[in-house]
């Protein structure tokens, strides 16, 4: 492999000064340096370069040398390193001679715990574990489609698995793609460490009437014709149960009403609200009397229902 | 195994007060004996370490004993997780599947 420019190694122009060059080695050399990433070939193989190209500008003979191009990028790459790097040592038992001690400062608590555990290992596991590692029981995955109406209300179902079946309760309120956690339901747990648990990802089905928003239920609700114009009590039936709901007089198709704490419950004991959006339908297959009405209807007050689309 | 002396001239462009310091501090941890002190392999590359995060890294002695800390935490926890390696690699394959699956390494199927 050829050697790249130096000054396209570090990132820096062909006239930059000395400390423009150092600063921007050190800037290199900090994120790539070999023993502040152990594992990562490419940050060794990256610092390799970054230091044979700080090698030439960074002494004032080759750099001029370089400039003059009597030596290209390689021709006075520095030779390897002839001692073993730090992290050959420190990745291995000798490490173990600077191991890190909370005592020492700056270890959290949990990350004692972690090496508590592996001292433990060392100095022998006790009698009772010897058996091999605990393992605590993958958890497993299960989607399970229920309709709009039990997502609403809540319900006990069965879920079917290869080898047993699996009780859910199924919350109230659940929203589509809520997952639900059967603990311990899961694969079995490996030399007596606990199981996994069940998670299972609640598929809501569409329903033909009703909307779900949030905690609120939306629905499109047919009046006839009088109710629109003249107002009344209507039943809606809602996923709780029927309500009654007073329409006012004179509302048109779209008229939204909010039915307060109709809508899906939330858990803590409070409910979303439902919303009945008026849909006003004319008798099926006409009405002759009415048509006949409206022929002759003549409204004292006009209205143009195209007012404000022009 | 060498002695402080010998360190001094393998390494070079360190002085002899420097080094004392940093043993002081405990940066660098060799053994001692009566001859004096006596630096093992891992103490010499920790010396060399020392002096080019100190001079080509431009960190400063406030800032070492940080670096320092998480370098020992990084060494300290990638040596436990090679035994934990190495240990998984003693079990059963039926657990080391398991374990397999549960880090989700499954995808590449029979490897």
């Amino acid at each position: 492999m050829t050697a790249r420019n130096p000054y396209e190694v570090l990132g820096v122009k062909p006239e930059a000064s000395e400390e423009e060059i150092r600063a921007a080695y050190r800037k290199l050399a900090k994120k790539n340096h070999p023993d502040l990433n152990p594992g990562n070939k490419e940050a060794e193989a990256r610092f390799k370069e970054i230091a044979a190209a700080y090698d030439i500008v960074s002494d004032k003979e080759k750099r001029a040398r370089f400039d003059r191009g009597e030596i290209d990028a390689s021709g006075a790459e520095r030779p390897e390193h002839a001692y073993e790097r730090y992290r050959g040592f420190a990745e291995g038992a000798p490490g173990e001679r600077y191991e890190f001690h909370s005592a020492e400062g700056m270890a959290p608590e949990d990350m004692d715990d972690l090496f508590a555990f592996f001292r433990g290992a060392r100095g022998g596991a006790a009698a009772g574990e010897r058996g091999g590692l605990k393992l605590r029981g993958a958890d497993l995955h299960f989607s399970l489609t229920i309709d709009f109406l039990t997502s609403i209300t809540g319900a006990r179902q069965q879920l079917s698995l290869t080898d047993r079946t699996l009780e859910v309760t199924i919350p109230a309120g659940v929203r589509d793609g809520q997952i639900l956690r059967l603990k311990g339901q899961g694969a079995r747990g490996i030399n007596g460490g606990p199981n996994g648990d069940a998670l299972i990802e609640i598929r809501v089905a569409p329903h033909p009437f009703f909307r779900r928003e949030g905690d609120d239920i939306h629905l499109d609700l047919p009046v006839t014709l009088a109710e629109a114009v003249l107002g009344g009590k209507v039943t809606v039936p809602l996923p709780t149960g029927s309500v009654s709901m007073t329409i006012p007089a004179h509302s048109n198709t779209g008229r939204v009403l909010r039915l307060k704490g109709k809508g899906a419950p939330r858990g803590d004991g409070s409910s979303g609200d439902a919303f009945a959006t008026l849909k006003v339908v004319l008798p099926e297959g006409g009405d002759p009397e009415l048509a006949k009405f409206l022929r002759d209807w003549a409204p004292k007050h006009p209205y143009d229902p195209w007012r404000g689309m022009t | 195994m060498i002695g402080f002396d010998a360190v001094l001239r393998l390494i070079g462009d360190l002085q002899a007060e420097e080094l004392r310091r940093w043993i002081a501090e405990r940066w660098v941890r060799p053994e001692s004996d009566p001859q004096g002190y006596v630096f093992h392999e891992v103490d010499v590359a920790r010396v060399r370490l020392i002096r080019e995060l100190r001079y080509e890294l431009a960190i400063d002695e406030e800032a070492l004993p940080v670096v320092l800390g998480l370098l020992d935490q990084v060494y300290s926890l990638r040596r436990h997780l090679a035994r934990l390696h190495a240990a998984i690699d003693e079990q059963p394959p039926e657990l080391r599947a398991a374990l397999r699956a549960r880090l989700g390494e499954e995808k590449g199927g029979v490897g």
